[in-house]
């Protein structure tokens, strides 16, 4: 089996490349890549993503042929994809960091700002946050509720259908934080930043 | 809800840990790898290295500390001293930091943090403030705190926030080693001024100093060197003293 880490300039991915690499060791192949082909044969394909919403989506546009690999990737061949934070957001119909930008489309919702409160709440959230586990996704299996994931985001993700989430966590208001839809998993949090309750989730999504 | 955090950071010369922790099983106490393991498996909630290289032949070797505890290490690895350039911060990152802190250079040019931030996104710049008491205010020291800016620290921590910087390092020279707790008013009026999150640094002596930072001084975390050295507290008994005086903390 191979898993494919997407490099499109999307910041800094060697956290997510050592973090696959320690859970794969020798069973799983780990290739990163922006190459189509081995995208498209790829068992299992994971999208970064830090910056703005808008660097990133420029990013992926700015590789030819890159979306619609994609798409037929998660979308056609409904093979499993995991976005992880701004790679979650794109999933998204429209974001609005910087200005107005269109997103992949996958998951009908928005990608907005979080009320700080009026300055009440420190942004970016940055640090340790419990999640609260409101679906069973594939990629929970044995990670108890209430566990403890690294966040560093200013936006989120607004769904318009509830049912895709998957978790979500507590700050200045609910925040969704996980979502699974069909073959297609994200999350908010950085699972390879949360220490061994990270590792297993990226073991948990390398196993589906 | 968000925990504080506590970080225990690491001085880091030539490659070697300067004040390391004094365990008796350890391999190689001066192996700053080994080290972070160590803090990492033990509940510390983020790592710090502090490089203090003074040598520029020898500034490649932080590359090559930083390549080996990322790959061991699943904790946020936040990584200062000597960054000078958007390339400085391009290698520490492109060898696993999750974060890198700039001091001088962003005292010296604000375009720095502004086209970094840009580049690599708000959540890795972190802006290390260096700071010290004069009369009513506090003036910026630079170059390893000797050379005073005159600049003050509260109107500069505003505008570090308005140019991209995601968290601010905040260290007390006056109060740096002494163990005599934080300086709780710098740390107050930073965190009141700016909506980023501030780290409280300098003069950690004892674990009410961590509760006061973060109770006092509304630090979002706390970074602390000598008290983790040397076996005084781990970090792990620090997470447990917080937790008894009702701050939030991951344990």
């Amino acid at each position: 089996m191979n898993v494919t880490i997407v490099d499109y300039n999307s910041g800094n991915i060697s956290s997510v490349i050592n973090s696959f690499k320690e859970v794969a060791r020798d069973k799983v192949k780990i290739e990163v890549t922006t190459d189509l082909n081995k995208i498209k044969s790829s068992d299992k394909v994971v999208l970064p993503g830090q910056g703005s919403f808008k660097s990133c989506v420029d990013a992926l546009n700015n590789i030819s042929g890159l979306v619609d690999a994609l798409n037929e990737f998660a979308i056609n061949n409904k093979k499993p994809l995991l976005g992880i934070c701004v790679g979650l957001q794109m999933f998204a119909d429209v974001g609005y960091e910087e200005t107005e930008t269109k997103g992949l489309g996958w998951i009908s919702g928005k990608v907005s700002k979080i009320d700080n409160q009026n300055g009440k709440y420190k942004l970016p959230h940055i640090g340790w946050n419990q999640i609260n586990i409101v679906k069973d996704s594939k990629i929970f299996k044995g990670i108890e509720n209430n566990s403890h994931m690294y966040f560093v985001h200013s936006y989120e993700i607004v769904p318009e259908d509830k049912n895709v989430v998957s978790a979500t966590t507590d700050y200045s208001s609910n925040i969704v934080c996980s979502v699974e839809k069909e073959n297609i998993f994200g999350t908010q949090f950085h699972p390879e930043k949360s220490d061994k309750v990270g590792l297993k989730i990226i073991d948990n999504f390398i196993n589906l | 809800m968000l925990k504080n955090r506590i970080i225990p950071c690491l001085d880091v010369k030539n490659g070697r840990v300067v004040k390391g922790i004094n365990f008796v099983d350890l391999q190689d106490a001066g192996d700053p790898v080994e080290q972070a393991k160590i803090y990492s498996d033990g509940g510390a909630d983020e790592i710090c290295f502090l490089d203090i290289t003074a040598s520029n032949e020898n500034r490649d070797t932080i590359y090559d500390v930083v390549k080996k505890t990322s790959k061991k290490c699943f904790v946020p690895l936040t990584v200062g001293g000597g960054v000078r350039s958007i390339e400085d911060i391009n290698k520490l990152l492109n060898c696993g930091a999750d974060k890198v802190s700039i001091n001088t250079a962003a005292v010296q040019n604000t375009e720095v943090v502004v086209e970094s931030s840009k580049k690599f996104g708000s959540q890795c710049i972190v802006v290390a403030i260096d700071a010290k008491k004069n009369e009513d205010k506090w003036e910026i020291f630079t170059h390893g705190g000797r050379n005073n800016t005159r600049i003050d620290a509260i109107k500069f921590a505003k505008k570090m926030e308005d140019s991209g910087a995601g968290e601010l390092l905040v260290t007390s020279m006056d109060r740096d080693g002494t163990q005599v707790g934080y300086d709780i008013e710098l740390m107050s009026k930073i965190s009141s001024t700016v909506n980023i999150p501030l780290i409280a640094s300098g003069g950690v002596g004892s674990l009410d100093h961590l509760v006061d930072g973060i109770k006092l001084g509304n630090a979002s975390a706390v970074l602390a060197a000598s008290i983790f050295h040397y076996g005084k507290h781990s970090v792990r008994e620090a997470k447990e003293y917080l937790d008894s005086k009702g701050i939030p903390v991951r344990i």
